[in-house]
């Protein structure tokens, strides 16, 4: 077990309530979970990383339990129960840097748990049915929740009382009717302190808290089927977002255009990571295909059947180990010093030849006189 | 030394060569000694040449359109003729060979040339039956339920839409055919909830013919979309038996090889009830061939130990899926599973979807 968890660099969470990892340059998936105590209770629904590290994964499922994973021993080490099944599935989970974690349900409920009590420590609410909650990943006790008919508000955890930035509803349209919300997901552009959602409407919007205008300053449409997830590749200004309907585009953030549009996929999207570093997207969802595109020439790289529905993915910061670029350039390297050599052997060859037919100095002397005439 | 090569190919070849240029330089070059020779070969060619092919890379230098017409069809007469005496002499070396023959060679199908799908169900994974034990339809693979099935169609149905409603319900058990009245989808879908149905099947049309199936299981969903085509009635079937008797029929589920296949089978199977009354001697068959679906409904009857008679029954029809989606009907916001996309999914023709 510890060899293969410690091989995988992308995590997948699944309907069936397994937790699977899959080995990019390897080209091998491995489940992690008893195969007897298989059940629906178990349905995974976020995932994040335990430390900085990231040696331990969080693993929460529907049932409200947060089970710790150990990436280096390969099993679920801890299981601790945050809050009740009443409270609905989790739409987000998060790590405060001293062990303290962040949970998020349905019904709205943000807590924060610390390792030594079983009681929540803090607990705010963000309004009914939230349908995410992120975490900045820069100021990690500042998060934002958002919903269907509950805007976007962005919390700080050390201000509880009341949300640092709340939206404001869109303006009436043309016909003098409420346009409703439904935030799907929310993420933060790096480097400023904006933040992108995409809507259930299939709009993608833009905040800047730092504006006074707490309507979103950029609005772009994208297909006509709700979009569901979304992320931010490293190389900023765009914004990858997936829909129900299993298409997945690049939109740039500067005027809110398709960018492209990323092929492939069979079923509706439910989880959308870019990799910390390199320019690839990994996608999962209900088709229970892992796929990870190249955001630069925007073909598929990789595709891994998975056997369930995939709920969540979570990609390791360090490289993928995926072959396919790196790997590729060494090897036309290696060809160019082969050939290099080649040339070098057949110098010498011809070098040899004249010398042994006459003496050192007498072809140089021909040559000039060639040279000469 | 050349000439009695050259003679031997032109033996074979027609006299309608002599258009092409090339050809006529050889001839005057080798054609010096051996003229003779060749002006008595040339009469035989003439009673074989009915028989020898013209060469199809000359073809297009023909310049007048009638004749490069007839030419062609001549060439491939031909064609067609080398081929039929070589079938013929294959044919006659099985013959004599008999029992030694070599096997025949399976001929090359898009469908046993299929690309490899990984999904295809491994009956002995452990995960995907684990997935399938715990879906929606387990509760009528237990047991537990029992197939209701209300039948309707888009608003306004026109004469074939409606026969074929009541035809359909003639196939499935427990069915119950109702009139749209003009209502949506999604508030029917809760009545029927409450009244206990489990499916929904709602027939569209389009000019008189039916084109189009909705197929919603309840109360959770999965829904299904096809299309409909060549859907012939039973008053259109020739050497069709008498009208279908009450009885549950057996249900055969052909071909659905694939995860996908799998959920659309199980689909069709959790439409007819559990345990087929064998009195009836009627089989309702969905047939997966490169991912249509072809419906057919027959009566057998076994006439001694070794011969069995079959009688269809009526209606037939083809269906193509067109989505697969998770819930109850809901195309505006509903998570669709598998959704067919046209010119991406199907540009491979040896890539099948069920």
């Amino acid at each position: 077990m510890e060899d293969r968890s410690r091989l995988c660099s992308v995590w997948l969470g699944s309907e069936t309530g397994i937790l699977k990892g899959v080995s990019v340059s390897r080209k091998q998936a491995f489940n992690f979970c008893n195969t007897s105590q298989l059940s629906r209770d178990q349905e995974v629904r976020a995932l994040c990383w335990g430390d900085a590290a990231e040696s331990e994964l969080l693993v929460g499922s529907v049932d409200g339990t947060v089970k710790t994973f150990s990436v280096e021993k390969g099993v679920f080490t801890e299981t601790r129960r945050c809050g009740e099944t009443a409270d609905g599935c989790f739409t987000g989970l998060a790590t405060l840097g001293d062990s303290a974690l962040v949970t998020c349900g349905e019904c709205g409920t943000v807590r924060v748990w610390r390792e030594d009590r079983s009681e929540a420590v803090m607990e705010l609410n963000a309004g009914k049915n939230v349908c995410r909650m992120r975490q900045n990943p820069v100021h990690r006790h500042k998060v934002a929740t958002g919903g269907k008919e509950n805007g976007l508000k962005m919390w700080d955890l050390e201000r509880p009382e009341k949300p640092v930035f709340t939206a404001k509803n869109l303006r009436d349209d043309w016909l003098d009717l409420r346009r409703p919300h439904w935030v799907r997901d929310v993420g933060f552009i790096p480097d400023s302190d904006k933040m992108v959602t995409c809507t259930g409407y299939h709009q993608v919007h833009v905040f800047d808290p730092s504006s006074p205008q707490r309507r979103p300053v950029l609005e772009a449409e994208y297909g006509e089927y709700p979009l569901t997830a979304l992320s931010l590749p490293a190389a900023g200004n765009t914004v990858v977002v997936g829909n129900t309907h299993g298409q997945i585009a690049v939109l740039d953030l500067r005027k809110g255009l398709v960018r492209g549009c990323l092929k492939g996929l069979a079923g509706g999207v439910r989880g959308l990571q870019c990799h910390p570093s390199q320019p690839v997207v990994a996608s999962c969802g209900l088709d229970r295909f892992l796929r990870i595109h190249a955001l630069e020439d925007r073909k598929v790289q990789h595709k891994v059947y998975l056997k369930s529905r995939l709920n969540c993915l979570l990609l390791a910061s360090r490289d993928l180990e995926d072959g396919g670029g790196v790997t590729e350039q060494g090897e036309s390297q290696v060809v160019k010093e082969e050939e290099d050599e080649l040339w070098d052997a057949m110098e010498q060859v011809q070098d040899v030849q004249k010398r042994k037919t006459d003496d050192e100095e007498q072809p140089q002397e021909k040559r000039s006189r060639k040279g000469q005439d | 030394m050349d000439i009695t090569d050259v003679s031997v190919s032109r033996g074979k070849k027609s006299k309608k060569m002599k258009n092409k240029k090339p050809q006529k330089k050889n001839e005057r070059e080798e054609a010096s000694g051996a003229e003779k020779e060749e002006e008595e070969k040339k009469k035989m060619n003439q009673s074989e040449s009915a028989t020898a092919l013209p060469s199809t890379s000359h073809l297009h230098q023909v310049k007048n359109k009638q004749r490069r017409h007839l030419m062609f069809i001549k060439l491939k007469q031909e064609k067609k003729k080398q081929r039929m005496q070589l079938r013929k002499k294959k044919k006659k070396e099985r013959e004599a060979l008999g029992d030694k023959a070599p096997p025949k060679e399976i001929p090359k199908t898009i469908e046993n040339q299929r690309v490899y799908d990984e999904t295809a169900v491994d009956p002995e994974d452990e995960e995907v039956a684990f997935d399938e034990g715990t879906d929606e339809f387990s509760s009528y693979f237990n047991g537990l339920t029992n197939p209701k099935v209300l039948i309707t169609t888009s608003d306004r149905p026109r004469g074939r839409t409606v026969r074929f409603c009541e035809q359909l319900a003639t196939v499935i058990p427990n069915a119950y055919v109702y009139y749209r009245r003009g209502l949506a989808l999604k508030r029917i879908i809760p009545q029927c909830v409450a009244r206990d149905f489990t499916y929904l099947v709602v027939i569209n049309e389009d000019r008189k013919v039916p084109n189009g199936m909705v197929l919603c299981h309840l109360p959770e969903g999965p829904t299904a979309h096809f299309k409909v085509s060549n859907v012939r009635l039973r008053k259109e079937l020739k050497r069709r038996g008498k009208d279908p008797t009450q009885h549950y029929p057996e249900v055969i589920l052909n071909n659905f090889t694939t995860r996908l296949g799998h959920s659309i089978g199980r689909l069709f199977a959790a439409l007819f009830p559990q345990d087929p009354q064998f009195v009836g001697r009627q089989v309702a068959t969905f047939h997966n061939q490169r991912d249509f679906i072809f419906f057919r409904f027959h009566r057998y009857i076994f006439k001694n130990e070794k011969k069995v008679g079959i009688q269809e029954l009526g209606p037939r029809f083809t269906l193509k899926l067109r989505s697969l989606q998770k819930g109850t009907f809901d195309s505006k916001f509903g998570e669709y599973e598998w959704v067919l996309k046209r010119h991406e999914m199907d540009a491979c023709r040896r890539k099948f979807q069920l």
